[in-house]
């Protein structure tokens, strides 16, 4: 979608707001999924301490472990934020290494998710045990998947640099991603303080 | 676009008089026959005759300027151009909010009104919504029976609706409807269900049932008679057939009625066809499901799971959720095959009854008064 | 297409060679024009349409008379849950969006949306979700729970019924939501200059509050089936009672987005009336500003009244006191609209062609509708009403009797501008008094029988209860309906057998769609207009006197989009190119579907074909 410029854009013809149209669509597709998030995260709120049986947050939560990962989350803001300066600068390669950077650090954050979601299910939460099980993977997995598709994005974007299609002039598509990337580490921050941090009582 | 108006008004007009005069059917929001339902009705006459005046002030201009402004041969073609008028606009958003402020007033004080729990000599019942039929539980009074609502006339009767008694998938649901009735009179162990929502229109308007939540509803009949009500909340394939009667009874009768229910169950005598349809049902599958006070089966008492209690089947005048009188005929119809004549039943017969075995049931069934 | 394309392309990059044809099956798959895709999106609503209709009938020939014997309960539940859902989801949204699609660019003087692949791809995923629904008749037995698919019902009835609907539901979503973001932005970004938002056409801005609307109420139904999906195929608890799950979740999340949704339907019917209107009583329309920003209020307090549809759910007297008063209050807003309607025709000059008897039909009729509602905002009343047919009535007055009025009103009054022929007027006034009849008569005993005690959602009743009557009313009612329905495709057949003779500006109209010749040429517009005003067009061809009074502006002036054509046949223009990619990633989404409900491995097949799709598009240039 990122990629699906309109012809008046590659021929820099004004819009109507002096907004180009790509960024205004990742801004408005950004507020829908914040309702998206917004839905899933009271739902978990809704839920918080409702289960009949164990295991609870308590039993199962490795606060230190998940913070570390969501510090490395947090820090692929900033390798985003280089590589977009890079490649405004026109510097390609070094946008390359940035980018890569930031996947790099998003597939950190995802591996340890997957880590953590296989320790927990053998100290016994799966998805069917109980309410927590039910919401904690369900949250946690759509931002995972939010992630993943962010590390694919970053990944094209490495493959499109090669075919020219990424330039400094063209530097909106790294811009857009960028975008979106900083949106997921936000929600993390949020689903981060609502599930980890704040104490559920049981 | 004057035959359209012509019609709409009519229509509106038609429902009016249809309704004053459309027969007595006992399910009929129109026509309460206690203060509660009494209450909905005062609230909305007044509101439908505003909307009734705004109906015909907006249709009558809309005619009015059809015909007014209607295109003429020889009139000039450039009507006015009236862009708009800060002052009329302004008015026609005020003027129905001032109308929707006094509509607002009585409406929440009637909400509150609604939702009291009242008090003094109040009767309480649970009802518990099943697919589909209706269980309906007297805790004080210790009684459990189906698609049939006793009521004393004149008093309020305070309903705790439920979708699950106990046994909820093994887990307590937090339901104030348990625990049902005490020893004696054992409520059913229900399985999953669904959402229904139990409604008398003559009596009350209507309340879901929702598994996990007790909801309540306060009716109350002015005069004897029988009721009908309706499940209005789409629950599965027999959604259409689970309905159920309110019976208003003069205190003496409710009392009356309360005593037999609350008898046991008399076995027939020896060696008649009724007793040997006994011991099929104590013996056979009947008991997975539906319990009879009085009898039991090892020393222990029945306990219904999810089937209506048959300790006064023939006291009542339907089953199937209300839709079938009971008869000989129909019972053995029932019994031939429950899927046949309802869709989706829960009542699953495996392996089928022999004819003998239904002559018999059928035979002990009718004793169970 | 491919004659306004930079003469001497080539063809080069991607798997697929770009596609070149201009004319026959392959130049529509592939197409990324937004009148082509909104003559997609319409042809698509008007066959669900169909469908959607004969369910109706099969539905009232049962209840017809009591004890009815012609749908079994399940094939009831069946047809009446498909019904509702394909109405909803697969009739109104898309002919909505079909106008949406056709007219935006149009209206607001721009040459396309602002992703005309994206469009291209939100057109078929529509498609394709419906087409998916339906499959399930084939497929083990249909959605049957009702189009809102009320938990637990849903998720613990045995059988796939509700899988293809929460599927087949994600699907439509994820179609509308992209359609959604990229019509914003072409209304947001893409105005011709001049054309600031309070000149935009009031239809423009209905457009833009429902892609509002859509955009952040979609979100919250995905959540509500993503986790019905789970609770059915992998064991979640989130409406399961028995783990301490609330299925009253499941109602929030769903009329969460069902109310915005209703709004969704009507508010382009309102703009389409708020076009025709005043083009056929030569006025403006009065209280532009008013009438825009109650369109726009609507579209706030749509997201406050949510629980209206629950007042018989237990949420207790402040719940149920505060959502009451917030559905009174969206009273207001909706009421100034219908003031400002008469006011436009208050001395005008009203001239009764067929859309603008669809219009006032619609204006006739929504009253009711409107004013049934705000019984139901009478909370203790509701509880009366709610889950009866005096609700059936008041939905299908409104998105019948309102809705598909101005819709048909529309089509009336854009036909000769999309396919460059007129529809015949006299046939067409048969139609609209035939379809007003029947849709009163169909609908509104319906008030009585709900009022007399009859539930919604039922496959039969007794004869003891006395509905025969009105029934059987009701019934001949809707086949009156299909009559008038019958006729309507009589005279759009017909039509296509006369000559493209219909003339740019057929009815002396307003806004700039009428400036360029009927049919459009596929890039629109010679030359982008310039803006001065609100009703640019009008003010071209009159002007007004200080008294109000209109004067024709001498020729030359004159807006006859004739003259225009001595500016060139538009060379040069660069447009989109056609592409494959589009259709091929909307096709991985059934697969996915069905890969959730039966083999995993489908799923993954599916996935691999929409990434496919996605990655042959993001290295395709737009246009080559």
């Amino acid at each position: 979608m990122e990629t699906a410029q309109h012809i008046y854009e590659s021929e820099h013809e004004a819009t109507s707001t002096g907004l180009p149209n790509a960024k205004l669509a990742m801004w408005v597709f950004l507020a829908s999924d914040c309702l998206l998030f917004g839905a899933l995260i009271t739902t978990y709120v809704l839920y918080r301490g409702a289960s009949l049986v164990g295991p609870y947050p308590k039993d199962v939560f490795d606060i230190p472990y998940t913070s570390v990962s969501s510090f490395v989350l947090l820090a692929s803001s900033l390798t985003m934020v280089l590589a977009l300066a890079a490649v405004q600068r026109g510097d390609l390669a070094r946008m390359r290494v940035w980018l890569l950077a930031t996947a790099l650090l998003g597939m950190t954050f995802v591996g340890g998710q997957v880590y953590e979601f296989t320790t927990f299910y053998r100290e016994g939460l799966k998805l069917s045990t109980n309410l927590f099980g039910t919401t904690f993977y369900v949250l946690t997995g759509f931002h995972g998947t939010h992630v993943a598709i962010g590390i694919l994005m970053l990944l094209s974007l490495v493959a499109m640099s090669f075919t020219g299609k990424i330039t400094q002039r063209e530097s909106m598509t790294v811009e857009l991603v960028g975008l979106y990337w900083h949106f997921v580490d936000i929600v993390w921050i949020v689903i981060f303080t609502v599930v980890y941090l704040i104490p559920t009582g049981k | 676009m004057r035959r359209i108006t012509r019609l709409a008004p009519g229509v509106g007009a038609l429902a009016v008089v249809a309704a004053a005069c459309a027969p007595n059917n006992h399910q009929d929001s129109l026509n309460p026959q206690g203060p509660y339902a009494q209450k909905i009705d005062t609230l909305f006459t007044p509101v439908f005759w505003i909307a009734a005046a705004i109906f015909f002030i907006v249709e009558g201009m809309l005619v009015l300027f059809a015909i007014r402004y209607r295109h003429r041969k020889g009139r000039p073609q450039t009507p006015p151009q009236i862009h708009g008028n800060s002052r009329l606009e302004i008015g026609w958003t005020i003027l129905p909010a001032l109308i929707l402020v006094g509509v607002a007033i009585p409406t929440v004080s009637t909400i509150y009104d609604l939702a009291r729990t009242p008090t003094g000599n109040v009767l309480n019942v649970n009802v518990v919504g099943h697919q589909w039929w209706w269980e309906v539980d007297y805790p004080d009074q210790q009684i459990v029976t189906a698609n049939e609502l006793h009521i004393p006339v004149g008093e309020p009767v305070y309903v705790s609706l439920c979708a699950a008694g106990v046994g909820y998938g093994g887990v307590p649901a937090p339901n104030e409807c348990q625990p049902g009735p005490p020893k004696g009179a054992p409520p059913s162990a229900v399985g999953d269900d669904v959402i229904h929502s139990f409604w008398v229109p003559e009596l009350a308007g209507k309340q879901d049932v929702v598994p996990g939540r007790t909801n309540h509803l306060v009716l109350q009949a002015d005069r004897p008679g029988t009721y009908t009500g309706q499940c209005a909340e789409f629950c599965g394939l027999s959604h259409a057939y689970m309905r159920f009667k309110v019976v208003a009874q003069t205190r003496e009768d409710f009392d009356a009625w309360v005593r037999a229910q609350q008898a046991d169950a008399v076995a027939p005598p020896a060696g008649s066809l009724a007793a040997t349809g006994m011991n099929d049902f104590l013996n056979g599958q009947c008991i997975a499901c539906h319990a009879i006070r009085g009898l039991q089966v090892n020393g222990q008492p029945l306990t219904a799971n999810g089937g209506p209690n048959l300790t006064h089947l023939m006291s009542r005048s339907c089953f199937r959720g209300c839709t079938m009188p009971i008869t000989r005929a129909n019972l053995e119809a029932w019994l031939r095959d429950p899927q046949a004549v309802e869709a989706g039943s829960w009542m699953q017969l495996n392996p089928k009854l022999s004819q003998d075995q239904i002559d018999a049931l059928v035979a002990f069934l009718m004793t169970l008064r | 297409m491919a004659s306004v394309s930079v003469p001497g392309e080539t063809v080069r990059g991607g798997l697929l060679r770009r596609p070149r044809s201009t004319a026959g099956f392959w130049s529509w798959v592939t197409t990324v024009d937004h009148k082509r895709i909104g003559i997609l999106y319409g042809a698509t609503a008007f066959f669900f349409f169909l469908v959607g209709g004969v369910e109706a009938l099969f539905i009232r020939l049962q209840l017809a008379q009591p004890d009815g014997k012609i749908l079994s309960p399940s094939t009831y539940n069946e047809f009446f849950t498909m019904h509702g859902l394909t109405m909803i989801f697969l009739v109104v949204m898309p002919l909505s969006a079909a106008f949406f699609n056709y007219l935006i660019p149009l209206m607001i003087g721009a040459r396309d949306v602002a992703f005309p692949r994206l469009n291209a791809f939100s057109c078929w995923l529509f498609l394709f979700a419906g087409l998916f629904i339906y499959s399930s008749f084939a497929l083990g037995g249909a959605p049957n729970g009702g189009w809102f698919g009320y938990a637990p019902l849903s998720t613990v009835e045995p059988g796939n019924n509700m899988l293809f609907y929460s599927t087949g539901l994600l699907m439509a979503g994820i179609a509308s939501t992209v359609s959604a973001v990229n019509l914003a932005v072409t209304i947001i970004n893409m105005r011709a200059p001049g054309m600031t938002m309070f000149r935009m056409p009031v239809f423009i801005w209905m457009a833009l509050v429902v892609q509002f609307l859509l955009a952040f109420s979609l979100p919250i139904i995905t959540v509500g089936l993503f986790e019905s999906l789970f609770d059915r195929r992998f064991g979640t608890h989130f409406f399961d009672p028995a783990a301490g799950g609330d299925p009253v979740l499941w109602q929030h999340l769903f009329w969460l987005f069902g109310h915005p949704e209703v709004y969704i339907l009507i508010l382009p019917a309102m703009g389409i009336v708020s076009e025709i209107l005043p083009v056929f009583a030569r006025k403006p329309l009065f209280g532009y500003q008013f009438v825009v920003f109650s369109g726009i209020a609507i579209g706030f307090i749509g997201f406050g009244v949510w629980a209206h549809h629950m007042f018989a759910t237990g949420l207790g007297p402040v719940a149920n006191t505060a959502f009451g008063i917030s559905t009174m209050i969206i009273a207001i807003p909706t009421g100034v609209k219908i003031f400002n309607w008469l006011g436009t025709i208050w001395r005008g000059d009203l001239r009764f062609t067929t859309p603008m008897l669809f219009a006032l039909g619609f204006i006739a009729q929504f009253v009711v509708g409107g004013l049934s509602g705000v019984t139901h905002a009478v909370v203790p009343a509701d509880y009366q009403q709610t889950d009866t047919y005096y609700i059936v009535a008041h939905f299908h007055y409104v998105l019948f009797a309102g809705a598909i009025f101005g819709l048909f009103g529309g089509m009336y009054y854009w036909w000769p501008k999309i396919f460059g022929r007129m529809l015949n007027e006299r046939v067409g006034k048969v139609q609209f008094w035939i379809m007003a009849v029947g849709a009163n008569l169909t609908f509104g005993p319906m008030h009585i029988l709900g009022l007399e005690g009859m539930p919604r959602r039922i496959q039969t009743y007794t004869p003891a209860l006395g509905l025969g009557v009105w029934n059987l009313v009701v019934t001949i009612g809707a086949f009156t309906i299909a009559v008038s329905v019958l006729i309507f495709i009589g005279n759009a057949v017909a039509s296509f057998r006369r000559p493209k003779d219909a003339p740019a500006d057929p009815w002396d109209a307003r806004t700039l769609e009428w400036t360029v010749p009927s049919p459009p040429p596929p890039h629109n517009f010679d030359e982008i207009p310039v803006v001065h005003a609100l009703d640019d067009f009008w003010h071209r061809k009159y002007a007004e006197t200080e008294e109000g009074t209109l004067v024709p502006v001498p020729a030359g002036g004159s807006g006859d989009p004739r003259s225009d054509d001595a500016h060139g046949s538009g060379h040069g223009i660069h447009l989109p190119s056609p592409s494959y990619y589009p259709v091929i990633a909307a096709l991985g989404f059934p697969l996915i579907g069905y890969g959730v409900i039966f083999h995993w491995w489908m799923a993954v097949a599916g996935a691999v074909v929409v990434l496919a799709g996605l990655y042959g598009w993001a290295f395709e240039p737009a246009a080559e």
